[in-house]
């Protein structure tokens, strides 16, 4: 089975990309399957299900959807496996513009929204940078000049990826993207295979449910503001 | 150990200015010195690169990448196209569309038809150079032959730029920056001049002047249209132009064509005017989601186009009339 994990910072359109991409694979022959990490609800399965996709829904809830994700890859590839699928998309949503959901050996795509502005790519920062393929969506209704520059700032911010325009509404460029995902490398095992860079790290009394404000609190994996107006203070 | 690892950083930053401004992006503060960038990152505490987002090698594979694609981008200029050949497909029924046509660089194709008869699904198959994997199954060839998946993709030279009628600006930049901002990663020579070469032109092709400080957010309909059509034709990679109408925007349509030309570029308009329709080579009639026909502007029409001109030369001065807040009370004579 092929598994393509597939983040975006949330509504940049990355389940209308899947859905467009699954439908010109199935057509092909390929049983394609999703599983949707999402933060608090979603109702993209009834979507996916729509088009007679097979799909696993997972609710990160309190805790940082990217954790909650790289504890349950090995999960949503046995179920991938268990359905009889040729290829899985796992969905996430990056909140943080911090995250970093790619897997070292599995095909990583992220998507980006034109509307979200030209200097947007710079700021993506692993999700982006460590990708193999960046899919920029909602072309359509930005002007001309500013698809050129967010092209260009798109591939300065990942020189090594494949990027592509796909317009999550009409389909136009979904089938070079499809083309492109076809071709990834098989998972059958992700025991002891390794995340590309460590993900945003959050051990504090903050994350488990403290919150009181004040120094007294703060205590873990603290780190604070440094003021331009106050000279360099030692903790 | 890679060889930009052993490079001094006043070197490469002085050198490769897109290393600095991505070594900015990644949070981390770096200054000129005799340091090696090797030396420098293996100096820097663990904490910096956790929070940059990426381990050292990664860093270092990063900009050697970055620093191959600027030189890339910087040599390959876009190649130019001679001929854009487009080879039907089938209409709405099914029925299969009998056209082959052929465009050179420097020549105006208008694609006219009733609303909803597919004018703008034939300029998305031009946009996507379609091989027959889209609805109407039309195929695109460039320079005669199938355009490489690797042409067909390279997006910020891509061959086709499309001016649509429903684009927005999102960034909220005055018209200098903003047209300096694609000048930048067009990579042009004297990005200055460009600049107001662009703003210039775009002042010519339209009524209303606007200034290279005016937001382009707070640009009209007119302006806006003016200004990507003389970024399209002046500054934009793309050999291939496709419009979606420019009727009523407020735009000089003669000089808009002329300096598409002039620019070498294929261009194809959707439009209902006859101003536009007759000033082309050629039009394509769509039916029906096909191509029903293709009339190549004749002697006669040529000659009808420039009475339509005379019209329209008295509407506009009609036009002119009202904005100023004056009467139309004298008969109005049309031209002969």
């Amino acid at each position: 089975m092929q598994l393509i994990t597939v983040a975006g910072s949330p509504s940049v359109g990355k389940t209308s990309v899947i859905l467009r991409v699954a439908e010109l694979l199935g057509r092909q022959g390929l049983a394609v399957g999703v599983v949707k990490l999402d933060s608090l609800s979603t109702s993209d399965d009834q979507l996916y299900a729509q088009k007679g996709l097979p799909v696993a829904v997972g609710l990160a809830g309190s805790i940082c959807p990217d954790h909650y994700f790289v504890s349950n890859i090995e999960d949503c590839l046995a179920w991938g496996q268990r359905q009889g699928l040729d290829l899985l998309f796992s969905e996430s949503a990056g909140l943080c513009n911090r995250c970093s959901p790619h897997i070292q050996g599995v095909m990583a795509v992220c998507v980006v929204d034109a509307l979200a502005g030209v200097h947007t790519p710079k700021k993506i920062g692993p999700m982006l940078r460590l990708a193999d393929l960046a899919v920029i969506t909602k072309g359509d209704i930005v002007s001309q000049v500013e698809r050129e520059v967010f092209a260009y700032q798109v591939r300065l911010a990942n020189p090594g990826a494949r990027a592509f325009f796909c317009n999550g509404i009409t389909g136009q460029g979904a089938s070079d993207l499809a083309a492109a995902i076809a071709r990834a490398a098989p998972t059958h095992s992700l025991e002891g295979q390794r995340l590309r860079f460590p993900m945003p790290a959050a051990v504090c009394p903050y994350c488990v449910g403290e919150t009181a404000i004040g120094e007294t609190h703060q205590r873990g994996n603290v780190k604070k503001m440094r003021f331009a107006d106050q000279t360099e203070v030692t903790p | 150990m890679s060889a930009i690892a052993s490079l001094p950083l006043d070197e490469l930053l002085i050198q490769h200015s897109c290393v600095r401004d991505f070594i900015d992006s990644l949070g981390l503060e770096i200054q000129e010195s005799a340091e090696p960038l090797g030396i420098w990152l293996d100096r820097l505490p663990d904490e910096d690169i956790l929070d940059a987002g990426m381990e050292r090698p990664q860093i270092l594979a990063h900009a050697e990448r970055l620093i191959q694609e600027v030189a890339r981008m910087e040599d390959g200029s876009g190649a130019g196209v001679a001929s854009l050949t487009l080879i039907g497909g089938r209409d709405k029924n099914g029925t299969p569309e009998q056209a082959r046509i052929s465009v050179r660089a420097g020549e105006v194709l208008c694609i006219v038809g009733p609303t909803g008869s597919g004018k703008s699904r034939l300029l998305a198959d031009i946009e996507c150079l379609a091989q027959g994997d889209t609805p109407t199954g039309r195929r695109i060839l460039i320079d005669g032959a199938v355009p490489d998946e690797e042409r067909r993709t390279v997006l910020d030279r891509k061959l086709v730029a499309q001016l649509s009628q429903n684009m927005n600006f999102v960034v909220d930049l005055g018209v200098r920056d903003f047209i300096g901002l694609h000048a930048q990663c067009r990579m042009v020579a004297e990005p200055e001049i460009m600049v107001e070469r662009v703003i210039a032109c775009a002042n010519d092709l339209t009524g209303e002047k606007f200034g290279p400080e005016t937001s382009v957010t707070q640009l009209s309909g007119g302006q806006t249209r003016a200004l990507m059509i003389a970024d399209a034709a002046l500054l934009s990679a793309s050999p291939v132009v496709l419009i979606d109408e420019i009727e009523n925007a407020g735009v000089d349509r003669r000089r808009a064509l002329e300096l598409l030309i002039g620019g070498e570029k294929i261009v194809f308009i959707s439009t209902h005017d006859p101003l536009l329709a007759l000033r082309g080579d050629r039009r394509i009639v769509i039916r029906n989601g096909g191509i029903a026909g293709i009339l190549e502007t004749s002697p006669e029409e040529r000659e009808n186009l420039e009475r339509i001109e005379r019209v329209d030369a008295t509407l506009m001065e009609i036009r002119e009339r009202l904005r100023r807040g004056l009467r139309i009370e004298s008969p109005v004579r049309w031209p002969q």
